[in-house]
């Protein structure tokens, strides 16, 4: 039932993954715009240089993968880049899922949004720059979505306390 | 930042503001299904833009899941899409035991598909009462929360518990089934089809009822793509599209059933095709009852399963298990997964960070109801004041997954 193959690293998922879509559609667009990658536990992670992001969507969106699910972060306080951003796509051609990550440094955390390829990251990202207080460049409306206008600090980083600060 | 900025300086989509009103819906209203809020700029009765303003009940169940153990994120998730806790618990506790590679046992596999697929009639018969109670047709509601009722008390009977459930355990199930759980389920079941006729007798032929959601809130099969939309509400929209089927998880591979499709989009669509969704979930437990393999319940797994609470008096062993379980939880190798399952509502996803400890890093619940709030707007421009009710009932949303 679970799959067992595993390749960890751009080589080794290169190798292994040469046939996949997705793979072949960033290599064909830009090498180089692929820092890491990853297929583990039957996912497949393409980590994508920070700032070209937009464009990679829009790469991975013409090579079928038509459907945005979700976007996220994990605060990997105190590393550095301390931002991962996860995005999971799914294709309905395919029946898969892939993932890109971005990884974004910590002081003023700043990304490309992807509103405009899919106008479902809209409500996303917003959660993330509430929760997370990471910026997304030319989104349409930046504004809170949970948590009140006025509240200060973003309550799912790591080095806010659970109970808030008192 | 203070409230005067954003909603309504947000530019306006037509120049001739001076004639618009801004109208507030919610969030205390019955027909916005929660604490829902809806702030909608209308030239006369014409909708021209609608912005929905949620939040009202974010309780911050992510950075909560981050301060407990894994297995104490199990009734956190049954607070999420409070009307189909099963699903909640399944999607998370596929994704743990994703995570830790654990193998679960035939019949707690074929036990959860049983479960989550009544949790769909749950859900959906909740949303057939309350969306023909916000048309105007009181009756429906009675009927179905008269069905609802027994499938409560068949959870009652089987966690303890009518709503709040927290049934499903990473690793398999949490005790047997009482000995009357088959029983009860197949007379439900042998009696339901019957029931989806009563209502579709007072519904689908009902002038008004069509009146109401006939080419009422169309969305395009392209426009649900691109705003998320998932589940019932996209596959109204003509796009074929079903996680169970397509991408199966939890053994619905060894099940067969049909994915309802309509073309139209509009509220109409939506209310057809969860009626023969509900026709068809009869079908997969009926297939579940007649298939039920014989065996545990629960992974043999002792450093991640509860014992029975039997053998934790009787052995040594087992006692010193139940003793790390519970006051030090286990630890799950690091790695990250996101599990997608089709709940009631659409495609529900649960991404889990794990850095190797007995606590999960990061826990995001990717829920359908927040998606599909995006595409309100969309749905409703140019459409007169009254189909906001109409459409928002027949979307199908719960507020404690959106807000989470």
């Amino acid at each position: 039932m679970l799959e067992t193959k595993t390749f960890i690293g751009k080589t080794a998922v290169l190798e292994g993954l040469a046939e996949h879509p997705a793979v072949k559609a960033i290599l064909a667009w830009r090498p180089e715009a692929l820092a890491d990658a990853k297929f583990d536990r039957n996912e497949l992670t393409l980590t994508i240089a920070a700032g070209e992001i937009r464009v990679a969507a829009a790469t991975v969106q013409a090579a079928g993968y038509n459907f945005f699910e979700d976007v996220t972060a994990v605060d990997w306080f105190p590393a550095s880049p301390r931002f991962q951003l996860s995005y999971h796509i799914l294709s309905h051609i395919y029946k898969e899922r892939i993932r890109l990550r971005v990884m974004v440094e910590g002081d003023e955390p700043a990304v490309e949004s992807i509103t405009a390829i899919w106008p479902a990251a809209n409500f996303y990202e917003r959660e993330v720059f509430d929760l997370f207080g990471i910026i997304f460049e030319g989104h349409p409306n930046l504004l809170r979505i949970m948590m009140p206008d006025d509240w200060k600090g973003h309550p799912l980083r790591k080095d806010y306390p659970v109970e808030g600060y008192r | 930042m203070n409230r005067s900025t954003p909603i309504l300086e947000v530019p306006a989509a037509t120049g001739a503001r001076d004639q618009h009103m801004i109208l507030n819906m919610g969030p205390q209203h019955p027909a916005m299904h929660g604490v829902l809020r809806l702030v909608a700029e209308i030239d006369g009765e014409i909708v021209v833009r609608i912005y929905p303003e949620i939040g009202y009940l974010h309780t911050g169940i992510e950075k909560t899941c981050e301060a407990k153990f894994y297995q104490q994120v199990v009734p956190l998730t049954d607070r999420l899409d409070y009307l189909s806790p099963m699903a909640n618990n399944l999607c998370y506790c596929l994704a743990v035991e994703r995570l830790l590679a654990l193998e679960i046992p035939e019949r707690a596999v074929w036990l959860r598909v049983l479960l989550a697929e009544l949790t769909r009639l749950n859900s959906h018969l909740i949303w057939l009462g309350t969306h023909a109670m916000d048309i105007g047709a009181l009756t429906v509601f009675l009927y179905t929360f008269r069905e609802r009722e027994e499938i409560l008390r068949i959870f009652e009977g089987l966690a303890g518990q009518r709503m709040m459930t927290s049934y499903f355990r990473i690793g398999g199930l949490a005790m047997e089934p009482p000995l009357d759980f088959y029983a009860r389920v197949q007379g439900f079941i042998r009696a339901f089809p019957e029931k989806i006729d009563e209502y579709s007798n007072l519904l689908t032929g009902n002038p008004i009822f069509k009146g109401r959601l006939q080419g009422v809130g169309i969305l395009s099969a392209a426009d649900a793509i691109a705003l998320g939309v998932t589940g019932p509400n996209m596959r109204g929209s003509g796009v074929d599209f079903d996680l169970r089927r397509d991408m199966p998880y939890c053994g619905y591979e060894k099940f067969q059933f049909k994915v309802p499709i309509a073309t139209e989009g509009d509220c109409w669509a939506r209310y057809v095709i969860r009626l023969q969704e509900m026709r068809e979930s009869v079908g997969i437990i009926q297939q579940a009852l007649d298939g039920m393999p014989h065996g545990p319940i629960k992974a043999d797994a002792p450093k991640i399963v509860l014992p029975d609470r039997e053998k934790m008096k009787t052995q040594m062993e087992a006692l010193i298990h139940h003793f790390k379980i519970v006051t030090e939880g286990f630890a799950v190798p690091a790695g990250e997964v996101y599990q997608g399952i089709e709940s009631p509502r659409g495609q529900m996803g649960y991404y889990i960070v794990s850095d190797g400890t007995a606590k999960p890093y990061r826990v995001h619940f990717r829920n359908p109801s927040f998606a599909t709030l995006q595409a309100l707007d969309t749905m409703l421009r140019g459409r007169m004041l009254a189909d906001v009710i109409a459409v928002v009932g027949s979307i199908d949303i719960v507020l404690g997954e959106i807000d989470r």
